[in-house]
């Protein structure tokens, strides 16, 4: 035989790698999936909450650009005195001439009125609804539709009809137009003549029962002073219109008007994060830390099982890190199949439940990266020791004590 | 016994002509020096006290003593699985002593065979591979490795079971599936601790018979047996008592003719093994 001077070291190709670190995997097949599980749940939790979260609030904001982000609220602020200020009735029609301004539709809150279904209803009893007078096109500027029946138009605005909000139909208990369906308003028989959609850019329309401005004047003794103007601007002169609201609509007291941009208030409401989420994602980082502990303790077990196989591949030739890649490679693999069955679930139950809602799905790339390399580092620490005592272990102990 | 190197003439200098000479002064394969070994306890158990053995190229010894006699003990330290408490082991006259872990193991995976009593065999592998990995840690590619692995099966004659599990083979079939395992690297000594300890009396005779026409046609083989039936039919008897050599018949000088037919796994021999070691060796009892 030849003498050969240097003895090389060799180490493993990759595809032996592979194959030695799926010995565990393929051999025992349930008790490896029963391992991975803790690190699926954990990854699959923490993969549906980041997955649907970023999915509801990219339909929350396909939403709200669908209902407009153009779309601008002036409403009365407070005197010096605390006392609600009033916008001039001029205020409309100077906004309306404003460059960029598009639409222009008020609502005027009718002080002293209230409505219930019959006059024997306790006068406390408002359901916290208002009435208002509304002006004939606010519907679109609001963006919301008639549920049921039809809104008010030049005739109706000058006859004692109503048409409700959407809180406001349902807390009257009205939710079907009847021919000769009234309320008592201010005193006084109104005619319901439909039922509004919510209007999610302007939540106050939802609790109101609107009536025709020149009814509030005629019926209720209302002043004609709107409280809210809502207007439509061109989409890139938004900005520019919001800045000369508050002077256009009160010259002499700008102070005292609040100007707001609905949608802004919406997106960030979309952005901000539910505090269940901060809990799943803790529950999630338990299940991952579960998960880890299950993997250690097979990976344990597997290596006193092993013991013949490892004392073998001493024999032929395994140096310890062999013996310390394969088993560390095992690990690393048990937490990666626990990761992928994670992220598949977590994508899965984020798909369907987006889909249920209409909504885009959306995964952000850190919840799946995140995930993969959560388990693939969890796998790496919970097989690090029982990889060492692997290695650590005698050849002929291990081949000669069976 | 020790073979001492200033004694080892230059192999181009033999006499070829006269065999009792040549083998008996070869550079050993494997030789031990005043090798002693004591395992820790109250008292600590002297295991080995003082051994030297050398074993030449092509020599079949037998080794052979009552239980506890240190027989398994002197194999591990031939094996270099583990190391002694004193004393030395060359391997082709490298010494393990000065060599680091990854280095003797390297040692390992190309120059020794083992053959346990148990045939540790992976049962989820198929019988090629279980083979094959006789050279995954001497560094060579899969095709390679399962190449030579046929070679070594049709030595032991199971090339027709390649795709079986070790589960399906009866238990001297296992045993040559682990000796094939162990002959697959073409290593300088094949170590067997008991290697028919497992078998019953026929299958064990026919597994005798495949280590001794593996030895006529180049093998080094050392068998470590407590039966002094099974170590007479080795060409050289190394007797063990209490850690000690007690017996040795010499180094089989008788029959180097033998010796120089070609290496079992030398390629021409490989696709006549048949030929060459006198038809398939697959009879045993069932
Ligand atoms: N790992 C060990 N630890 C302690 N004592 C051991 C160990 N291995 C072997 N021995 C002791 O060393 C002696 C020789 O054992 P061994 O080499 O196994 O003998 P044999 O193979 O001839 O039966 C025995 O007394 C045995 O009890
Ligand atoms: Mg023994």
């Amino acid at each position: 035989m030849t003498a050969e001077a240097t003895l090389t070291r060799k180490r493993l190709q990759l595809s032996d790698l592979t194959r030695l670190s799926t010995i565990g995997l393929r051999t025992r097949k349930l008790r490896a999936g029963l391992s991975a599980l803790g690190i699926a749940i954990g990854v699959a939790a923490i993969v549906a909450v980041l997955g649907l979260s970023s999915s509801s609030q990219a339909g929350l904001l396909n939403e709200i650009n669908q209902l407009g982000t153009n779309l601008l609220t002036v409403s009365n602020g407070q005197t010096l005195t605390a006392t609600p200020a009033e916008l001039p009735t001029t205020a409309p029609g100077m906004i309306g001439r404003i460059p960029g301004v598009q639409q222009v539709q008020t609502t005027g809150a009718v002080s002293g009125a209230d409505a219930y279904r019959n006059p024997y209803i306790p006068s406390v009893d408002t359901n916290a609804l208002t009435v208002q007078a509304a002006s004939l096109d606010l519907l679109p500027v609001v963006a919301t539709r008639m549920a049921r029946g039809s809104f008010l138009n030049a005739a109706t605005a000058r006859e004692p009809v109503a048409v409700l909000g959407a809180a406001a139909a349902q807390r009257l208990g009205i939710d079907r137009i009847y021919p000769g369906e009234r309320l008592w308003v201010g005193g006084q028989w109104f005619y319901v003549a439909g039922i509004l959609k919510p209007a999610v850019l302007a939540s106050t329309i939802d609790s109101s029962v609107l009536i025709g401005y020149p009814a509030a004047e005629k019926y209720l003794g209302f002043d004609g002073h709107p409280a809210t103007v809502y207007v439509r601007a061109r989409t890139d002169r938004v900005d520019a219109v919001d800045n000369l609201l508050a002077a256009t609509a009160n010259p002499e007291n700008p102070n005292q008007v609040n100007v707001s941009q609905p949608s802004s208030a919406l997106v960030a409401q979309a952005d901000a994060k539910s505090a269940l989420n901060g809990l799943f994602l803790g529950l999630g980082a338990v299940a991952l830390l579960v998960g880890a502990v299950g993997v250690a303790n097979i990976m344990i077990i597997s290596v006193l099982e092993r013991r013949p196989e490892i004392g073998l591949r001493r024999a032929l030739g395994a140096t310890r890190s062999h013996i310390r890649t394969q088993f560390l490679s095992e690990a690393v693999l048990l937490g990666l199949l626990g990761g992928a069955v994670g992220v598949g679930a977590g994508v899965l139950s984020t798909a369907i439940y987006a889909h249920t809602k209409n909504w885009a799905i959306v995964i952000p790339t850190e919840a799946w990266a995140g995930g993969i390399a959560a388990s693939l580092i969890i796998g790496a620490v919970a097989g690090l020791v029982p990889a060492l005592r692997a290695a650590r272990l005698s050849p002929t102990q291990a081949l000669w004590s069976v | 016994m020790t073979s001492t190197p200033q004694h080892l003439p230059d192999r181009s200098s033999v006499d070829a002509g006269d065999g009792s000479v040549t083998d008996a002064v070869q550079a050993p394969v494997l030789d031990v020096d005043n090798l002693t070994k004591s395992y820790p306890g109250e008292p600590p158990v002297q295991a080995l006290r003082g051994v030297n053995l050398a074993i030449g190229e092509g020599e079949l010894v037998g080794i052979v003593g009552p239980s506890g006699s240190g027989k398994t003990t002197l194999l591990q330290l031939m094996g270099t699985l583990d190391r002694p408490t004193s004393g030395h082991v060359r391997i082709g006259g490298l010494d393990v002593a000065s060599m680091a872990d990854d280095d003797v193991a390297y040692l390992r995976a190309t120059r020794i065979g083992f053959v346990f009593q148990q045939f540790f065999l992976a049962e989820h592998a198929t019988v090629l591979d279980n083979v094959a990995d006789g050279l995954l840690y001497a560094g060579v590619p899969l095709e390679q490795r399962r190449q030579r692995a046929i070679d070594a099966l049709e030595l032991v004659g199971l090339a027709q079971r390649r795709h079986a599990r070790p589960t399906q083979l009866s238990g001297g079939q296992r045993q040559r599936v682990a000796i094939a395992r162990a002959l697959v690297g073409q290593p300088a000594v094949v170590l067997a601790d008991e290697p028919t300890g497992n078998l019953d009396q026929a299958t064990g005779q026919s597994i005798l018979a495949l280590i001794d026409r593996l030895h006529r046609t180049g093998s080094t083989i050392v068998v470590i047996t407590h039966d002094h039936a099974i170590a007479e039919r080795m060409s050289r008897k190394v007797e063990i008592l209490d850690g000690q050599i007690v017996a040795d018949t010499g180094p089989d000088t008788g029959a180097d003719a033998r010796r120089r037919s070609p290496a079992p796994l030398a390629r021409p021999a490989i696709h006549a093994p048949q030929a060459a070691y006198g038809g398939p060796v697959n009879h045993e009892p069932s």
